[in-house]
């Protein structure tokens, strides 16, 4: 019960501490680093960026200014940043509408042979995506779906929905019992109980689940060029676009990859606010 | 005016045989507050959650004044309850817990805001209605609760372990101020806990709860005076009464010494063979120079009284015995000591159930038996 640990023990923790410091720097500045280097390299002239590496160059936005420039006949920034934010958005909304009751129907109050409805919803997931290109393809030919915002919509949502149901419904079982049922027994129905209750104590499990989605759907690259790789491309596709067959092209990718990019950081600094948010709000006792 | 009536109710878990609540038949009467109790497991919050609506019953039915609310939804019976954990909405301020539920019922947000003030006022709690649940002390938060259930004005109120979250000075306190609540307010309690202090102290009566089937529902005095069983016995009384199987010998014998009984009891025992129980409260049980041979084990000096943790023998085995004692008390542990019993004395048979009560004492063996 003493409060003071011997000094030996204390001098061993901090230097394990500062050890694991150092790692998680380490570690975190050689992920970091690829993003680092092409963002560096989107403000370069072609010349500077496939010579020998440089720390030190004279920065200019002239690349950017190529790649949002809109030539005819070729997918613009512009369109494929709008097919972009309509495919994800609507698909993330469904997503969410859909996995909301599911996780409610999962966790809260099962329904019976729940285990195995679980296992259902991953076992969509064992499948490589290649295997079901062909039929997928097929499928969205007949429907005249290809070429269309709708197909990646449906497919992105598909893709999306088992990992959200899985994510929210281990988020709603942490929503404690005992104020389910006290909101139930204060006189709210399911809708009370969803909006004034659940809803906001999972925010922050339902904040991740979106983010989730929003940059799965976002970075989707397999489908979207092989079912729709003319009108209503994403940003993905675009980005392919700024490869060019010859001639330096790495400072102009690099600048459209930074465009490409930027929603994903901007969508997952919103949702971090909102987690952290939420969970200082959840303390019960 | 609503009374509480539940007629052989019964629930069974979901991958079990053995109900959990057992054919359970309570009347509770208006304005009562019953409290159920039993160690942990004996199915007492199952029964208050089949009262709430949050337990489906397999049998039987339950009445909340003459309604018969089995298959009633929760939010349909007009009940209010109070969770062990408080179960306060985290992300609502004071006053909107307390609020949550008239403002589910559609009460205007003026009389909504009044009801609340006047509950906050009664708990004291008024410079706190803005503030979020975690930035309350413990006793406030177990204050919150009681006023989310006092806004409702509900037919009855539910309380499971409410106080238990609670440290032992502020349990006491809290204890005699929902008594007193609930007398100002009327309104009909059923009242959880597994502390049989909590329950002597604060019910007009105490349902006694084991393995899902209530033993006894009385007084709390006469639980303590007159308990049907061997288990309401045991149950009730700190420190526990004295519990000692004597066999079917006749006379009963304990330890070395005979006991005898005055009265009624020694009839009402020759007319049943076979083994039985005897029981004695502490308070029954005096240290001095008896016929009953014992060693103090410890010494457990309140200074209002004094309890002796005793060690005798009875046929060949070590046997534990309480005794409450009154300061001063001179004895040290190790002291050899002699035991006489001096109050009632109980005596239930091999089935638990009390045959007779009655005033007994101690008898030194005659010679000829050893």
């Amino acid at each position: 019960m003493s409060a003071t640990p011997s000094p030996v023990i204390v001098g061993e923790r901090r230097w394990v501490n500062r050890a694991f410091g150092l790692l998680a720097w380490v570690v975190g500045l050689i992920f970091f680093f690829p993003v680092f280097w092409m963002v560096l390299n989107s403000f370069k002239s072609e010349q500077d960026a496939n010579t020998t590496p440089k720390l030190f160059f004279h920065p200019t936005l002239d690349r950017y200014r190529d790649v949002t420039k809109s030539a005819t006949g070729l997918l613009s920034f512009g369109e494929a940043f709008a097919n972009s934010a309509v495919v994800v958005l609507v698909s993330t909304f469904i997503v969410l509408a859909l996995a909301i009751p599911a996780a409610y129907a999962l966790a809260i109050v099962p329904v019976k042979k729940w285990r195995d409805i679980l296992f259902f919803f991953i076992s969509t997931k064992f499948l490589p995506v290649v295997a079901s290109i062909l039929p997928i393809w097929i499928l969205a030919r007949n429907l005249h779906v290809l070429n269309s915002r709708l197909v990646l919509i449906i497919l992105y949502t598909g893709i999306n929905l088992p990992l959200a149901v899985w994510m929210l419904r281990s988020f709603f079982q942490e929503v404690p019992r005992e104020l389910i049922e006290a909101a139930e027994i204060d006189g709210a129905g399911l809708r009370g109980q969803l909006t004034s209750i659940i809803l906001p104590l999972a925010a922050p499990g339902i904040a991740a689940t979106g983010l989730l989605c929003v940059i799965f759907a976002w970075n989707e690259f397999f489908y979207a060029v092989q079912l729709n790789p003319v009108d209503g491309s994403t940003v993905p596709i675009w980005v392919t676009t700024n490869i060019s067959t010859r001639g330096a092209f790495l400072a102009k990718l690099s600048a459209a990859s930074v465009l490409a990019c930027i929603p994903v950081v901007l969508a997952g600094w919103i949702a971090q606010k909102r987690m952290i948010r939420g969970l200082a709000m959840g303390a019960i006792k | 005016m609503t009374s509480v009536r539940y007629d052989h109710a019964t629930r069974t878990y979901e991958g079990t045989s053995i109900p959990a609540v057992d054919s359970l038949s309570l009347d509770i009467g208006d304005g009562e507050l019953l409290v159920l109790v039993g160690p942990s497991g004996s199915g007492k919050s199952t029964a208050l959650r089949m009262l709430a609506g949050l337990e489906a019953l397999d049998g039987g039915t339950i009445y909340i004044g003459d309604r018969n609310v089995s298959n009633v939804r929760p939010r349909d019976r007009d009940i209010a309850m109070v969770f062990q954990n408080y179960a306060l909405y985290p992300q609502l301020s004071v006053a909107e817990n307390m609020g949550f539920a008239l403002k589910q019922q559609k009460v205007p947000k003026e009389q909504r805001i009044a009801r609340v003030r006047e509950a906050a006022r009664v708990l004291d709690l008024e410079p706190y209605l803005d503030r979020k649940p975690k930035h309350l002390s413990g006793g406030q938060r177990q204050r919150v609760a009681m006023g989310r259930a006092i806004v409702r004005r509900p037919a009855v109120y539910l309380m499971d372990e409410p106080l238990s979250n609670l440290d032992a000075k502020l349990r006491v306190q809290t204890r005699t101020e929902v008594v007193e609540l609930q007398a100002r307010l009327g309104v009909t309690t059923v009242y959880v806990t597994h502390d049989q202090v909590e329950a002597m102290t604060m019910g007009d009566r105490v349902a006694v709860l084991k393995d899902g089937v209530l033993q006894q529902c009385d007084a709390p005095g006469t639980l303590y005076h007159e308990p049907e069983n061997v288990f309401v016995a045991g149950f009730i009384g700190s420190p526990a009464m004295n519990l000692v199987e004597v066999g079917d010998e006749r006379p009963l014998q304990l330890g070395e010494a005979t006991v005898e009984f005055d009265g009624p009891g020694e009839a009402a025992l020759a007319e049943r063979a076979g083994p039985v129980t005897v029981g004695f409260r502490p308070e029954a049980l005096e240290v001095g120079d008896g016929p009953l041979r014992a060693q103090i084990r410890t010494v457990e000096d309140l200074g209002s009284e004094v309890f002796v943790h005793l060690a005798a023998e009875h046929r060949g085995e070590p046997l534990a015995l309480v005794s409450k004692m009154f300061p001063p008390f001179d004895a040290s542990p190790g002291d050899n000591v002699g035991l006489q019993i001096t109050g009632t004395t109980h005596v239930f048979a091999e089935d638990g159930s009390r045959i007779a009560s009655t005033g007994a004492s101690l008898r030194a063996r005659a010679l000829e038996h050893r």
